[in-house]
């Protein structure tokens, strides 16, 4: 844990505002530091061991359990013990991210909504909601620490997306998760969302650092990060659904690896559209803004998980954290794996869109969803896979247009625009 | 949340979307915060076309800072004015709602602020 540079200061509002736009009155500072550290090992230990949900398979939704449940989990394992181990500063913890997630998925509703037919729209859209609940919201609450932590590192195609935007843009980061684009492009404004406020907090305290280490490298006239510049960020909670962002007014969206969670066609259609609604339009016979969407691809041969053309695109992918604190006999070899973890870094190097790379495997039965054992909380997370043309025939049904498109490791992604406005409608 | 980020956010409630009022939705019992943030000039400048300048009046007003003028000025006239750019920049970049409720004038919907995080998730009966 180390001690940040502190700028904040607390003003009351609104009457000791007043004037100071124009110089003539004062804030009254109550030099109340709000920064909050940050440690990534702090911010960890909040991964208690969160009771599990088994899989739930709807009736009507084809499920399936990914094949590589251990594979999956095999460096999760590791870095959870890494975490666990880390000395850490409790007033540092998200606000009881863990415990908010137990008690979102025990309150969760499950057997009652998921076994119904679903003939009526609205009964299927509960349906629907209610599973990504369980299979998608509540499990990134529970994992977010874990999870943060393995996402720390742009896809290069996201990354150049973003510094090729205008100076003074507009951007949204729907679904940001842990924030790690939104400093990518000091010259832009990026205002990001998602569904998890445990994720979001942990963006927070992320925007924090960069607006601190920005302030600081000035001060010592080093050089962040971005190059000394100052990282315009903002993050909100919302549902990629019921997005709060006024139409029209972004001049770029991403959203990578969310899509992929929604859990019918109609939905993930209608997150499209909901994108496509918070870009500006474009000069009369030219799109406008441009969307950027990233998703799993069915098509992954390349990569060990063994899935590819033809095979199931609804999947249930575990994700699974391992106890320490119920097995202090394996303190010690859990420690020495703390330090191997540490001095590569933390593993896997780049964030695979909706997962990190399986490596290194560990042996052992690889049986889907079984825990590690009766202490290993799994957690099951919803995946639709597309497959190859698929992300663009939903942007055509979300009333888009595709930019461009294409394949990086594993995720097929698009850039989606709005329709040109015709001559005359401008 | 920054004064910026107000300017971006309407309510949740697709049935709010059409109405005018939804937008800017409306501090109460704010908190805010100000933060030491480098200022950036070339930033604001670029921003500035990207902002309502009626919404900003607005959310101006009712956090308690003076009347800003009927006309945003222009990029020129911005970059040339380093008090206005100063001023502006305190008001977007530095002003942080900490605190408090972001309502909606069309549904009345109030969106709660916490530790600077606004939360839009809706309860079950607004979906």
């Amino acid at each position: 844990m180390y001690l940040i540079h502190c700028p904040s200061s607390v003003v009351r509002a609104p009457s000791a505002l007043s004037g100071s736009l124009s110089g003539r009155g004062s804030w009254t500072h109550y030099g109340k530091c709000n920064m909050r550290g940050n440690d990534q090992s702090s911010v960890r230990l909040a991964v208690s061991l969160v009771p599990l949900l088994g899989p739930r398979l709807s009736g009507h939704r084809a499920v399936r359990h990914a094949k590589l449940g251990l594979r999956e989990a095999g460096p999760h394992r590791d870095r959870i013990v890494t975490m666990a181990s880390s000395s850490a500063t409790p007033s540092a913890l998200p606000s009881s991210s863990a415990a908010d997630a137990v008690a979102k998925l025990t309150a969760a509703p499950t057997a009652g909504t998921e076994t119904g037919t679903g003939t009526e729209p609205t009964a299927a859209e509960a349906e629907a909601e209610a599973y990504e609940r369980t299979h998608v919201h509540g499990v990134y609450e529970a994992i977010a620490p874990h999870f943060s932590a393995t996402r720390y590192k742009p896809w290069p195609a996201v990354g150049s997306f973003l510094r090729s935007r205008a100076a003074g843009a507009v951007g949204l980061d729907v679904g940001c998760g842990n924030g790690k684009y939104l400093g990518v492009n000091p010259d832009v404004f990026m205002l990001g969302s998602d569904r998890s406020p445990s994720l979001i907090a942990l963006a927070r305290d992320r925007c924090m650092q960069l607006q601190a280490q920005q302030g600081n490298a000035a001060e010592a006239g080093t050089g962040g990060e971005a190059g000394g510049a100052v990282v315009a960020t903002d993050v909100l909670v919302a549902d990629g659904l019921l997005l709060p962002f006024r139409e029209r007014a972004a001049d770029f969206v991403i959203c990578v690896a969310v899509i992929h969670h929604m859990s019918t066609r109609a939905r993930r259609q209608e997150a499209i559209r909901q994108l496509l609604r918070c870009v500006r339009l474009g000069e009369v016979g030219q799109t406008g803004g441009q969307v950027l969407v990233y998703v799993w691809a069915l098509e992954q041969n390349a990569s060990r998980r063994g899935w590819d053309e033809g095979g199931e695109q609804d999947l249930l992918v575990p994700w699974v954290l391992k106890s320490q604190q119920k097995q202090p006999k394996q303190q010690k070899p859990q420690k020495r794996a703390l330090a191997q973890n540490q001095a590569i870094g933390g593993g896997d190097a780049v964030d695979k869109g909706g997962e990190t790379p399986p490596s290194p495997t560990p042996a052992g039965p690889a049986e889907p969803g079984t825990p590690l054992s009766h202490t290993d909380p799994v957690f099951q997370r919803y995946y639709h896979l597309y497959r190859k043309g698929e992300l663009e025939e939903d942007v055509l049904a979300a009333g888009g247009v595709v930019v461009s498109s294409g394949y990086e490791r594993d995720n097929w992604w698009v850039v989606a625009a709005n329709e040109p406005v015709p001559q005359g409608q401008q | 949340m920054k004064v910026l980020t107000l300017n971006f956010l309407t309510c949740a409630v697709k049935t709010c979307k059409a109405s005018s009022d939804s937008f800017p939705l409306h501090p109460k019992d704010a908190e805010l915060v100000s933060d030491d943030v480098e200022l950036n000039p070339q930033l604001l400048v670029n921003l500035l076309p990207r902002i309502d300048w009626n919404a900003l009046r607005t959310t101006s007003t009712e956090l308690g800072f003076p009347q800003l003028p009927e006309q945003p000025p222009t990029p020129e006239e911005l970059q040339a004015d380093e008090k206005l750019l100063k001023d502006l920049h305190t008001l977007l970049m530095e002003t942080q709602m900490n605190e408090g409720k972001l309502v909606c004038g069309h549904c009345s919907h109030e969106y709660a602020v916490r530790e600077g995080i606004a939360n839009f998730l809706l309860p079950s009966h607004l979906v």
